[in-house]
């Protein structure tokens, strides 16, 4: 058998991470189920996001998690790829934007 | 993927109803990762479950279908013959004439299939039930000349149809159910609202049942009312009264496909996570009897394809007995998880 550190069946386990730190863990899953109810912004529009954050902080637990989401919720692969593509682009516009950091740093220390 | 033959013509292991039984005692459920059902509902007292009132009488009027959907509880298809006689149909309307139950339910299969429908419907109006529902899987009435007018038929004796549309989208519909299936299921749509169900004061009452389309749980039944509103009336100008989100339960055809794309387990554990005690008491069951082609009795359908006569002295509609029959003891085994995940679910879609 081959040990990878990802293992798709430790997401059901998630919620025994409140057992070695009760309050914090009962806080943290408390806050979580709030923050993705109907709001100011819908179930529907949170679980999109959730999906774009899970790509950009590449977390296969997330992504496994809200891809089911959002196929529960009738989210289509278009709308799923497009959130998809609006976290790349904020996570490649936040490289790219450093460019001006570098740029100003090559001006300052050339002649 | 829709199929082309049923589990029974594909003489699949899993045509037999003890096979699927003993797939769902083993496994996690034997390891002890998972409750079982009968230890799940008795920790609020629930077991033995027991009917209430009954309310619905839903009669099989057999597994011929014109489609073979992959996700299929009973494994109908064109290849499956078994289908109602007259003779049972007698029986059944006697029943029907002194039952207490309000409801009757005629499903299949496509019921319309059944030679002997139109006359049954006749007779069944009669018999002052107060909503007669039909499931039906809209395409049939596009699959043959004869069936053309059935849409008329249903107005005329004031059927209340209960017909399945996985999605409000071509792809995931056709999927499910078959090539073509989309487009015809909107075309009957329109056909049923021009002749005025689900059109204001006409009283003609048109609902979708929806099923998921994959090893996923339906979400909330009012969100997803709202947007297949929106999205048929958009873009095909049509009308229905409710939807209903149905569970796939994990028995016949469902089943091969979570043993085959490796999703048995995470869907028993999604189901089991979801768990809602509450819906216990709501199942199906406990208001409904279900009479099989054959005229056996069921605590549901679901029950009826895994051949789970109903536990009493009475297992026949040629013997039956409303009194002795509510008396008894509903069979149970790791399939009825499908009926209280989340607000719990039957083949009347969500609880209330
Ligand atoms: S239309 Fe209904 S009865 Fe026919 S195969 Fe599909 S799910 Fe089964
Ligand atoms: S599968 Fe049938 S017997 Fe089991 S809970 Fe659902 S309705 Fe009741």
């Amino acid at each position: 058998m081959s040990k990878t550190y990802y293992n798709s069946e430790d997401l059901r386990k998630f919620g025994e991470i409140t057992e070695w730190s009760e309050e914090l863990g009962n806080k943290f899953f408390d806050y979580y189920g709030k923050v993705f109810e109907e709001g100011a912004l819908s179930a529907r529009e949170k679980s999109l996001i959730a999906l774009a954050v899970s790509h950009v902080v590449k977390c296969p637990y997330c992504i496994d998690a809200y891809t089911k989401d959002g196929l529960q919720r009738g989210i289509t692969k278009e709308e799923m790829m497009e959130a998809i593509h609006a976290g790349a682009a904020i996570e490649s516009g936040a490289t790219l934007v450093h460019g001006v950091q570098m740029m100003n740093k090559y001006k300052k220390l050339s002649m | 993927m829709a199929l082309l033959k049923s589990l029974k013509a594909r003489k699949s292991d899993l045509s037999k109803p003890e096979n699927q039984l003993a797939f769902l005692n083993n496994g996690i459920f034997k390891e002890g990762k998972l409750p079982l059902f009968k230890d799940k509902i008795a920790e609020t007292g629930n077991f033995p479950l027991k009917p209430r009132k009954l309310e619905i009488l839903q009669l099989n009027l057999g597994y011929m279908c014109n489609q073979v959907c992959s996700h299929c509880h009973v494994d109908a298809g064109p290849d499956r013959k078994e289908i109602m006689s007259r003779e049972t149909m007698l029986q059944c309307l006697d029943v029907i004439r002194h039952t207490k139950a309000h409801t009757l339910d005629l499903t299949g299969g496509a019921p319309e299939m059944n030679p002997n429908f139109r006359w049954f419907v006749e007779e069944a109006s009669k018999a002052g039930i107060k909503d007669f529902i039909v499931r039906s899987n809209l395409t049939i009435i596009l699959a043959n000349k004869k069936y053309h007018d059935l849409p008329e038929f249903f107005k005329k004796y004031n059927v209340h149809v209960a017909s399945s549309l996985p999605f409000y989208k071509r792809e995931k519909t056709d999927k499910q159910r078959g090539k073509g299936v989309f487009n015809k299921s909107i075309k009957v749509l329109q056909m049923l609202n021009e002749v005025g169900y689900a059109q204001e004061g006409s009283g003609l009452k048109l609902d979708l049942v929806y099923n998921p389309a994959g090893a996923f749980l339906p979400a909330n039944q009012g969100g997803l009312e709202r947007d297949f509103k929106k999205a048929l009336k958009e873009d095909f100008n049509i009308e229905f009264n409710s939807l209903f989100a149905i569970t796939n339960l994990p028995i016949s055809r469902f089943l091969e496909y979570l043993i085959a794309s490796e999703n048995y387990e995470d869907y028993m554990y999604a189901l089991v996570d979801a768990y809602n005690p509450a819906a216990v008491q709501n199942v199906m069951c406990t208001n409904t009897i279900s009479v099989s082609w054959d005229g056996w009795l069921y605590d549901c359908d679901f029950n009826q394809m895994l051949e789970l006569k109903v536990n009493s002295k009475v297992k026949h509609i040629s013997e039956y007995n409303e009194t002795l029959l509510n008396n008894r003891q509903i069979r149970i085994s790791q399939h009825c998880y499908g009926c209280t995940a989340g607000a719990g679910s039957s083949c009347q879609g969500t609880l209330d």
